[in-house]
């Protein structure tokens, strides 16, 4: 019986650094210029937030839905860049999550944020439990398929659950209890963008924690070398499902919070559409890096706004230019960008 | 790049030019904010909303004297009601806009009813056509339609006919389509009149085939359709006419929005005979509707046909500068829906007024038949339902 435990527990600790020094650079040297890269955009985006709370009082409602982006954003990255896990349905999450607490609000009157953030975030990983059995059978286009299939079927349903989920329609009628009895949702979005922020400041340092653990390196190392990771002996496919698992239940509270501060829920939080725009934005950031995903989210999300304003008829063509550009100047993403301009920068400063 | 340059340059010069207008002594500068889907499979909806609120600036820019009106038009990109609502709350606290209006989705006007209620800002929809949408806020008022407005007297209609006996039911499988269907069976009825049937097909680009397959089988008097509009009309009549309906003798019948203006011209004579009910139509005849098309065609083009979706955007401006002519500078929130519900006028679309009791619209409904005019196929109407309101309210 001890012998298998045994057995893994040192195999697991050599996997960890193989995929890195596989990597044309040293691993360090590696590690160090993405640690660099990180920090920057961590400062950036929380000056930013800073900013934005301090002057811009009419972008605070834009802010709440640029962090909601952020956190959706790093829950497909979680799959996407990290485990290897391809998704063309991650919105079925968020819309889950989204319709979790309307409906509860709506239909039961339960209207306590918190305890609905935790109440999607359950319902979310439940369905990415299930529907996550059946997803990881398959890898590639198999996968992409069976996560749109899923999540059409569900858009489907709650458009014909008109009596639960108002249909077309949408969701009337939503109420929030104030946060902790204290803070209500005002017009200008004051609370909504706190309130954001705290739940974003939370899901990062958690999803932070979490890709630096062994078990977070783990998903990496499935990602380069399935074969490998299953022959020294890890749970391949258990350690799929739980980021799987997880992943949705992240969604979900992005859905969740998307809900509670517009207080509505339409079948757009189900749409394919939505599941496509936010691997646009992992990838516009740079897959497999959290900070780029996060960067992203913002990005894209600001200049949909400016542009739309702008432009209202045709802003479409003006955002598809600018991601052409970035995609061709930048491949690995704006993080790469920014990987790109800090080692642009260092040997001036030394050399 | 030049063409958009030239366009934030022009609207620089034009509000330029409207300043020192607004600087004089008891001129006032009002706002609206205009939110319709502008980019995206709906653009063209949203198009028409502006160009029609736009149009009827155009023509009326001298009517409020020195007063000046600012539309601000913003993008709700489809049915999003996040986005909607987000863009309505903007145009509140950043831009301080005195009326809401626009919106061609339901779930988006919803969405938006709680901002009107919480800012007391008037809300003028132009097209979300859902009846219990007036309900969601007591700052809204509707100066389009609703479903049940215009299926019901072209079921009344239809009921008439002594050749109609039995329909058969085809609409497209959302909330407006099953409120059609609905609004279709409640109204048709007598001796021996029945639907026989009913299908509902999907909303994005069915094949219209294998379900008039099952039409024509099933030999109906008449055909009742309701669909979104745009190029699936022209889809539909291609598959009626292909199908040899018409010759089986199954009538067709439908919702405005089948023989829709813009398509007509693509459908051919396949849509000849077709009759509809609906509450415009250009070949409408009155002073109102010809001097309208004038100035749409002067703007926009000769090519440019205005559906509907423009009469509900310029009837929308004619609402709130009504309401801001009748409040003469002293505008508030309550007392610009007060105004606007005891508000009438001659439309392009005939003579129109907002129902006191539930701020909707009370319009007359025509029962039209496609016919080859000197303009081409039109919409020619031949019987009037006057001041039709809104069924579903009555419930």
């Amino acid at each position: 019986m001890p012998r298998p435990t045994v057995r893994v527990e040192p195999v697991k600790r050599l996997s960890v650094p193989h995929p890195g020094a596989a990597a044309p650079s040293t691993w360090r040297g590696l590690a160090m210029g993405r640690t660099g890269s990180d920090l920057a955009i961590a400062i950036l985006l929380g000056l930013g937030a800073l900013a934005t709370l301090a002057f811009g009082e009419s972008y605070w409602l834009l802010g709440s839905q640029v962090a909601i982006t952020m956190i959706f954003a790093l829950s497909v990255d979680l799959l996407v860049g990290f485990a290897g896990i391809v998704t063309l349905g991650h919105a079925v999450f968020f819309g889950v999550g989204a319709y979790s607490v309307g409906i509860a609000s709506v239909r039961l009157g339960w209207t306590e944020p918190l305890l609905g953030l935790l109440l999607a975030a359950a319902v979310a990983a439940l369905l990415g439990a299930a529907t996550g059995v059946l997803v990881l059978r398959t890898r590639g286009l198999g996968q992409l398929m069976l996560t749109m299939a899923f999540a059409s079927m569900v858009y489907e349903i709650a458009n014909r659950a008109k009596p639960l989920t108002g249909g077309a329609d949408g969701l009337q009628g939503m109420v929030v209890s104030p946060i902790l009895g204290l803070f209500d949702f005002d017009i200008f979005g004051l609370t909504a963008f706190l309130y954001t922020l705290a739940v974003l400041a939370a899901v990062v340092v958690f999803a932070v924690l979490m890709t630096r653990s062994p078990y977070g390196r783990s998903l990496v190392g499935i990602r380069e070398n399935r074969v490998r990771m299953q022959a020294i002996g890890t749970g391949v496919q258990k350690r799929l499902l739980s980021v799987y698992t997880l992943s949705a239940a992240l969604a979900g509270i992005a859905g969740a919070l998307l809900a509670q501060t517009s207080q509505f829920v339409g079948l757009n939080v189900l749409h394919f559409s939505l599941s496509g725009e936010i691997l646009i934005i992992v990838a516009l950031g740079g897959a497999g890096r959290l900070w780029g995903a996060l960067l992203g989210a913002v990005v894209f999300t600001l200049f949909k706004d400016r542009l739309s304003a702008l432009d209202p008829a045709y802003w479409y063509f003006w955002l598809g230019l600018l991601l052409a550009v970035i995609v061709l100047f930048a491949p690995k993403g704006l993080i790469g960008l920014v990987d790109r301009l800090l080692a642009a920068g260092r040997p001036k400063e030394t050399a | 790049m030049t063409s958009f340059r030239s366009l934030v340059l022009g609207t620089a010069v034009a509000i330029a030019a409207l300043l020192p207008m607004a600087g004089t002594a008891a001129a006032k500068a009002y706002k609206v904010g205009l939110i319709a889907s502008l980019s995206g499979p709906t653009a063209s909806l949203g198009q028409q909303i502006e160009r029609g609120a736009r149009l009827y600036q155009q023509m009326h820019k001298n009517d409020l004297g020195d007063d000046t009106v600012e539309l601000i038009v913003r993008d709700d990109t489809g049915p999003a009601p996040d986005v909607a609502k987000r863009l309505a709350q903007e145009l509140v606290v950043r831009d301080h806009v005195d009326f809401l209006a626009g919106i061609i989705f339901t779930p988006n006007a919803n969405a938006i009813a709680p901002i009107a209620t919480q800012a007391k800002v008037p809300f003028v929809i132009m097209n979300a056509a859902a009846s219990a949408t007036t309900k969601a806020s007591p700052y809204i008022v509707r100066v389009s339609q609703t479903i049940g407005q215009f299926t019901q007297p072209l079921a009344q209609w239809a009921s008439q006919q002594p050749d109609i006996r039995t329909v058969y039911t085809l609409v497209s499988d959302y909330a407006p389509g099953l409120e059609a269907e609905e609004a279709f069976t409640t109204g048709f009825k007598g001796a021996g009149k029945s639907v026989v049937s009913s299908v509902r097909v999907p909303v994005q680009s069915p094949d219209f085939v294998p379900f008039l397959q099952k039409v024509k089988d099933a030999k109906p008097d008449a055909l009742y359709v309701f669909l979104p509009g745009g190029t699936q009309s022209t889809a539909l009549m291609k598959a009626y006419q292909s199908l040899g309906l018409k010759e089986a003798g199954v009538r067709l019948i439908g919702s405005g929005e089948v023989t829709v203006e813009d398509e007509l011209p693509n459908m051919g004579d396949a849509a000849l005979g077709v009759v509809t009910g609906f509450h415009y139509s250009t070949a409408h005849d009155s002073k109102a509707n010809a001097d309208f098309l004038k100035a749409w065609q002067a703007a926009y083009g000769a090519d440019s046909v205005p559906t509907f979706m423009a009469i509900g955007g310029y009837d929308g401006m004619a609402a709130i500068h009504g309401a801001i002519a009748a409040l003469k500078g002293k505008l508030t929130g309550e007392a610009a829906v007060e105004a606007m519900r005891h508000w009438s006028a001659e439309s392009p679309r005939g003579p129109i007024a907002i129902d006191p009791d539930t701020r909707d619209i009370v319009q007359n409904i025509y029962i039209r038949r496609v016919e080859k005019t000197d303009g081409g196929l039109r919409n020619v109407e031949f019987e009037t339902f006057k001041a039709v309101k809104d069924p579903g309210k009555a419930k």
